[in-house]
């Protein structure tokens, strides 16, 4: 028995530690959860490093090689995903068009979510008439479809891409506003903002070390959600010829321009729009596992 | 007690209130709390008690001038509350602190127990080393029966009492004369109601500290107050020791309140009936004596005249036409 017991260990433990590492392992971390990350990553590195990976210039010709089918459809190594109707690698647009739609939701989440927190707890704090201009804004902005908005402004001033950038900041920082604000009142009212005041901090200690943090993870949320939606947004513009213009290329403007050669080249659109899905598809899930992973109530 | 700590002189707090719907919406004046005197020697504790929407916490919260009053004032050992924000109001904090009814909304939910102790001194003792910060919120993590290991926990992660106990830690760590303590009690289970109270009375012995304790729970308040005001809609409506007053209730709205308490050993004894109904809008107080809707003595004088709080003896002051002023027996033989 004793002797049993003392060789058990030796021979038996490695493998359940192991298996039992791996499992906390994917415990903290879920496949799924891996994948999106990984996706997310790569596009980064895309992004980042699209005039280093890309093969050749996007605007690049190649009319000896036009609407070529891409490998697994029988094209040569030479283009990966195909060529479109003018010989364009399309491999190479795709990863310029990465880093353009990137670069816009980027920025277009940034400004959003900064200006949306920042009016909302200024209204939170202030409250009274500047409170009351903030709720008429936001009304003002719910009420309208963003679409229309960014169709009226880019038909008036024209396309350029930093004002485009602007624009698609202003899509849905009246959510961050809401948000920001009711919390802020909730925490001001009764609870840990309150009791932090009268303790007597001042305002940048309550709302930069306590409120900001506490309701971030919501607006952290409210982020990966708009995020896609600005791709979305953008991808539709570029697809009515409003948003980023040739030569310059995004995925919207990509798939827009892929639609007239459906039947005969499909590829054109294929890849944009796979990317576009896959992209919103993994910010959504990582986000709603952010929530999660940072409310210490529930780890 | 020749000067006592906290003072406060006719103190009041109107709201304005819009009430309707809107096309037919007015604005109304809401007494939230009118008229209050009251006085809290050094190392005592004033019971504060009513029904609920009586004006107790806003009273609590114009005494700590986390409430700016509509008129009167507030005297802390001797010098009005500077003004919310100043230099001065920070010093005074540190001096005078809260205790919540919610410790779990009163606490950060993020940050861990010695982090929300610690920051109390952070705000005002920035200059204190690591060390000294340490010790610190280990003395009064100590000092209000938490463990050590209790540190590094989470709020979420603690009992009600023991969370109660950290709102208390933070208060204390920076030694405060005063301690404001709104329904402290009331969100806890009974069981734990009691090591709480045991722990404000050893609080109080050790640190010699000074309380206003705001709670509707009738016994609690006669176990730890040395004086008790009794508030109906934003008034005090009487005034007095603690056993003298819960002994020989002298206003009818005390007497009745008292017989709420339900009690297993005056079974037989002819006790006046408990109250019926609910106060009345303090938007629209009834006319001469407040509580006169709800009065079972009341006659035509309670609908014309306000009574005056009047001393009746004995430290003791009532408001009620019916109390004779300098007369103790009153009502209470009746």
């Amino acid at each position: 028995m004793t002797d049993l017991a003392a060789d058990l260990p030796v021979t038996a433990k490695p493998a359940p530690k192991q298996a039992a590492k791996l499992r906390r392992f994917f415990a903290a971390w879920p496949p799924a959860m891996l994948l999106a990350l990984g996706w997310v990553l790569l596009m980064l590195v895309v992004a980042l490093g699209a005039d280093i990976l890309a093969p050749y210039s996007f605007t690049a010709f190649d009319l000896k090689a036009r609407l070529q089918t891409p490998i697994g459809m029988g094209g040569p190594w030479a283009h990966a995903l195909g060529t479109d109707e003018l010989g364009r690698d399309v491999l190479s647009r795709l990863i310029m068009s990465i880093r353009m739609s990137l670069l816009i939701a980027f920025f277009g989440t940034l400004i959003a979510a900064t200006m949306g927190t920042t009016l909302g707890i200024l209204a939170a704090h202030l409250r009274g008439r500047f409170e009351a201009l903030v709720l008429v804004l936001i009304d003002f902005q719910a009420s309208m479809p963003f679409m229309i908005i960014a169709l009226a402004v880019l038909a008036f001033f024209g396309n350029d891409i930093t004002l485009f950038v602007v624009l698609m900041g202003f899509h849905s920082w009246e959510r961050y506003a809401r948000i920001a604000r009711g919390l802020t009142l909730s925490a001001n009212e009764q609870g840990y903002a309150a009791a932090v005041r009268n303790l007597g901090a001042g305002s940048w200690r309550i709302y930069g070390s306590h409120v900001l943090p506490n309701i971030a993870s919501t607006l952290i949320v409210s982020m990966t959600l708009t995020f896609p939606e600005i791709i979305l947004l953008e991808s539709g513009l570029s697809f009515l010829g409003l948003g980023v213009q040739p030569p310059l290329t995004s995925l919207g403007n990509m798939v827009g321009y892929g639609r007239e050669y459906i039947t005969r080249a499909p590829w054109i659109m294929l890849a944009p729009s796979a990317v576009i899905v896959l992209t919103t598809l993994s910010i959504s899930m990582l986000g709603d596992w952010l929530r999660d992973r940072l409310d210490p109530t529930l780890r | 007690m020749t000067a006592p700590l906290l003072e406060a002189r006719s103190l009041t707090r109107h709201f304005v209130v819009r009430q309707g719907s809107w096309p037919a919406s007015h604005k109304a004046l809401l007494r939230a709390v009118d008229g209050v005197s009251l006085s809290v020697g050094k190392g005592r504790t004033l019971g504060l008690v009513g029904e609920s929407g009586c004006g107790k916490s806003t009273t609590g919260r114009l005494l700590l001038g986390l409430l700016d009053p509509t008129a009167g004032e507030v005297l802390f050992e001797g010098q009005p509350l500077a003004k919310a924000g100043s230099a001065d109001w920070r010093r005074q904090r540190q001096l005078m602190q809260m205790v919540y009814q919610d410790p779990l909304g009163a606490l950060d939910r993020r940050l861990k127990v010695a982090e929300q102790i610690g920051e109390a001194l952070e705000i005002h003792h920035p200059e204190f080393s690591r060390s000294i910060h340490r010790d610190r919120v280990a003395a009064a993590i100590e000092a209000v029966g938490l463990q050590a290991h209790h540190a590094d926990r989470y709020p979420h992660e603690l009992s009600g009492g023991q969370r109660q106990r950290v709102v208390l830690a933070r208060a204390l760590i920076l030694q405060p004369r005063l301690l404001v303590c709104d329904e402290p009690i009331s969100a806890l289970d009974v069981s734990i109601q009691a090591q709480v109270v045991n722990l404000l009375l050893d609080l109080q012995h050790s640190f010699g500290l000074t309380y206003v304790f705001i709670s509707h729970d009738l016994k609690v308040v006669r176990q730890i107050s040395h004086d008790v005001a009794v508030m109906y809609l934003g008034r005090i409506v009487e005034y007095g020791g603690a056993e003298s007053l819960f002994h020989a209730p002298q206003h009818p709205y005390t007497q009745a309140l008292l017989a709420a308490i339900p009690s297993v050993q005056q079974r037989g004894i002819a006790r006046p009936t408990p109250l019926q109904g609910d106060p009345p809008d303090p938007a629209a107080p009834p006319s001469g004596c407040a509580f006169r809707t709800r009065c079972p003595r009341a006659v035509q004088i309670c609908a014309e005249a306000m009574p005056a709080l009047r001393e009746t003896g004995g430290g003791r002051k009532v408001a009620c036409h019916f109390v004779e002023p300098d007369a103790a027996a009153g009502l209470a033989a009746a």
